[in-house]
């Protein structure tokens, strides 16, 4: 062809020419900006109210933060620090309380000695975690196991930990992870067992309590198998009295008679040695954990035909979410000890986890009844044509559906939860919003300090629930099943 | 409303039912520790350290109390309340005394069935103001605005005040002392006001306290003392006396440090007394005859520990005034052992 061409046509280019650039308004950040932030007359003033915005929260705080003061003993020196660096006048953030005062926030009144103890438990329900929220991802879990067991084995060294514990939490950790990458589901085994693990580490006490309450459901496992060969009904209610009679009337004996054989038993912690956000997650995943099974049961019973149980969930759920939770609580830690015998001794914190537990599985259970009404009726009708009895149902078709449906839901309800915890300031427990700030203050040296507090906990609160949120949006990706 | 009257009735029908078998002494002997009702966090008066060990001058009854009773002040378990649980916990045997800063009313000994068995602190309302406001005296306050704590008697207390005077004011709700002062530091209000006891520690705690100034204007009674439940006289007994041991031992001289001494060898018949080295007045209160020793061992004598905790050597400087002794011009009388 060219040489067809060589006599006819003046110019023939044999080389490609270099991409020309776009134009400049088309591309890079230019085009992002133009695109993004002034794409017309009303987004280019938002944008602009939103620079001045931040440009007056920057300017009126900058300073403030730059001149942070992270070491320090009292108010005192903070200011005197300040002035020597920044001169007169300068104002500044003196973080050095949080510094000072990072255990009793983080521990409240723990015996500083003991201080492994909780950290170990946080650290092992990550293990007891892994199998329940990251069971299908064997990377995401890896990372998290490896990051767990890393930094849970450096903060209990740091924490001079004894080194049978040591080992014990190593084992653990490096055991969980390696089952973890070939059978993920024998760890929920550990993570049946954790809840009563974790409150023998966080209290303390004898070994034995934690399993003479393990052998009431054994007990009641044996009894339906016995009575199963008459009836099943019999056997189930056979089974819950035979677990319930042991744990009220036997087990706390038992414990006591086998801790004097063979004493198995570690420095026992009180209640109001809680403090900080050890008692915040405590009290949280105690309440989270307790409360979405409740709340499923409560969102079933409300939908269910059977008129005595769906009048009592609708009592149940209403009366609570007609209840201010504060006074819920003002009714846990005051009134019940007018309703009780003098010398019963029902622990604090136990007496708020439960309040807070019903609370929010009132709530849970209206955002789970929310999933359960979007289900198409296709979807029940399906269930019982295949033949499948009620529990079946739901567990195979019903409530895998709902549930994803309302995850968002269930997780703002965590997050309100966990938030909620603060209010038990109003009980005189010490979490670290208001109390343990408040006390820390009540110490002269860090008296008149306001905002460092306030801006620390809010911090890790924040952390702690945008954890949350970010794993529900995960949570949310992998289930989804259509549109895709 | 509605809750309150509620609440009055359970702790009213379990204080009738309570009455015949009350017996507290016995009660902390059995369990081997006081429950002692503090302030979840008052600075001087009830505050827990970095360790979780409580002091105070509040914390420091408590331990006489213990002392007393168990004979070793740290037996205590110290019950944090706050303002709204405080005599709800008093009433339903949670805790077994209350030392909270609280003030002795009519209502509150009579209506809320409480024995005020004492008063260890006379306080009063105060106010603080810039010193460049111009004002020296609360009655040039005329249209200030003003940060009070809500739900306190010091909120009744102005209003009072202010009608009284014929003056107008604008209120600045508060929740929490914290905040009062950051209000107040932050130009919210012109005055802040609160017992005078709290205004000296919030002062002394401002980067520039040569720039505020405490009218001397004590516009209320804030008696401040320990509680007991109404109906075990015997109980309240021991507790006003273990108060007004403290107290006479400063009068009388005794102190943690030479008390050993004295208890060896005064021959004031008032102190041989009070030591139990003549006489058994412990036996009257079902006690042995060193209860009060061990008391004022515990944090020594009211005059120690005063200075101790928000005296004035302490950072909350506190002058004596109302509660010197009455032998020196102040309020401190204890009655006499015999």
């Amino acid at each position: 062809m060219s040489e067809t061409h060589a006599q006819t046509v003046a110019f023939v280019r044999d080389t490609m020419l270099a991409p020309e650039p776009p134009p400049v308004a088309e591309s890079g950040a230019v085009k992002w900006l133009r695109e993004n932030l002034f794409s017309g007359p009303v987004n280019t003033v938002l944008t602009l109210l939103g620079v001045a915005i931040i440009w007056f929260l920057v300017s009126h705080f900058w300073d403030w933060f730059a001149h942070s003061v992270w070491n320090a003993s009292s108010l005192n020196e903070c200011r005197q620090i300040i002035i020597e660096t920044w001169g007169e006048g300068a104002r500044g953030a003196c973080f050095a309380v949080i510094r000072e005062r990072w255990n009793q926030y983080m521990f409240g009144f723990y015996p500083s000695a003991l201080y492994w103890r909780p950290t170990m438990a946080f650290g092992l329900m990550f293990v007891a975690l892994a199998p329940v929220l990251f069971s299908e991802s064997l990377k995401i879990r890896r990372t998290v196991l490896v990051v767990t067991a890393v930094v849970t084995l450096w903060a209990m060294v740091q924490l001079n930990a004894p080194g049978a514990w040591l080992v014990f939490a190593a084992i653990v950790l490096v055991g969980g992870l390696a089952i973890s990458e070939r059978h993920v589901s024998w760890l929920l085994i550990f993570s049946v067992l954790y809840p009563l693990l974790g409150v023998w580490f966080l209290w303390g006490g004898s070994l034995w309590g934690p399993i003479m309450v393990l052998v009431g459901p054994l007990l009641g496992w044996a009894a339906w198998t016995l009575v199963g060969r008459f009836s099943a009904l019999l056997a189930t209610v056979a089974a819950i009295v035979v677990t319930l009679l042991w744990w009220l009337m036997f087990a706390s004996r038992a414990a006591a008679d086998a801790e004097g054989l063979l004493s198995l038993a570690i420095p026992f912690v009180r209640s109001d040695q809680f403090g900080g956000f050890l008692l915040a997650i405590t009290i949280g995943v105690a309440g989270i954990a307790l409360s979405l099974p409740l709340g499923i049961i409560l969102a079933l019973a409300r939908r269910s035909d059977m008129f005595l149980i769906k009048s009592m969930a609708v009592i149940f759920i209403e009366f609570i979410r007609g209840v201010p939770l504060i006074a819920l609580l003002f009714v846990a830690s005051l009134l019940l000890n007018y309703f009780l015998p003098p010398s019963t001794n029902f622990d604090i914190i136990l007496r708020v986890i439960i309040m807070v537990t019903l609370f929010s599985a009132a709530y849970m259970a209206e955002v789970i009844r929310g999933g359960l009404a979007a289900l198409p009726r296709g979807q029940y009708e399906a269930a019982d044509a295949l033949g499948l009895d009620y529990w079946k149902a739901q567990r195979l078709i019903v409530l895998p559906q709902a549930l994803k449906i309302s995850i968002p839901g269930i997780v703002s309800t965590f997050i309100g939860m966990f938030k909620d915890t603060t209010l038990v300031t109003f009980v005189g427990l010490y979490e670290p919003l208001k109390s343990m700030s408040d006390a820390v203050r009540a110490n002269i040296a860090w008296k008149g300090i306001y905002w460092e507090p306030f801006i620390f906990v809010g911090f890790i609160f924040f952390i702690i629930c945008f954890g949350m949120s970010r794993y529900s949006m995960y949570l949310e990706r992998r289930l989804r099943r259509d549109h895709r | 409303m509605r809750k309150t009257v509620f609440l009055g009735t359970v702790a009213a029908a379990s204080m009738v039912a309570g009455i015949g078998m009350a017996d507290t002494l016995a009660d902390v002997k059995a369990r081997g520790e006081l429950n002692c009702g503090v302030n979840t966090g008052l600075a001087g008066f009830a505050a827990p350290d970095a360790n979780g060990n409580w002091t105070g001058f509040d914390v420091a009854i408590c331990k006489a109390v213990a002392a007393a009773v168990l004979g070793d002040p740290s037996k205590v378990k110290y019950v944090p309340t706050t303002g709204q649980t405080r005599f709800t916990a008093l009433s339903s045997g949670e805790v077994d005394v209350l030392a909270r800063n609280s003030t002795w009313t009519f209502s509150r000994d009579t209506d809320l069935r409480l024995d005020f068995v004492g008063v260890n602190y006379y306080d009063g309302q105060g106010f603080m103001v810039r010193k460049d406001l111009g004002v020296t005296s609360a009655k040039e306050l005329e249209g200030a605005t003003i940060c009070i704590q809500t739900g306190t008697t010091t909120e009744l207390n102005l209003a009072d005040y202010f009608r009284a005077n014929n003056m107008n004011y604008q209120p600045v709700n508060i929740d929490s002392n914290a905040e009062g002062e950051q209000q107040y530091m932050a130009g919210a209000c012109d005055a802040y006001t609160t017992d005078a006891s709290g205004l000296a520690a919030t002062r002394a705690a401002f980067a520039d306290p040569e720039n505020h100034i405490i009218l001397p204007e004590i516009i209320s009674k804030e008696p401040l003392g320990p509680a007991v439940r109404h109906g075990d006289s015997n109980w309240g007994d021991i507790v006003r006396w273990t108060l007004y041991a403290l107290i006479a031992a400063e009068e009388y001289g005794i102190t943690s440090k030479n008390i050993e001494e004295l208890a060896k060898s005064s021959q004031n018949p008032e102190v041989q007394r009070l030591l139990g080295t003549t006489d058994n007045l412990g036996a009257m209160i079902g006690l042995d005859a060193e209860w009060a020793k061990r008391a004022i061992l515990a944090s020594g004598n009211y005059g120690e520990i005063f200075a101790a905790n928000i005296g004035e050597q302490t950072p909350i400087g506190l002058a004596r005034g109302l509660n010197a002794q009455w032998t020196q011009g102040g309020l401190m009388y204890a009655m006499p052992f015999r």
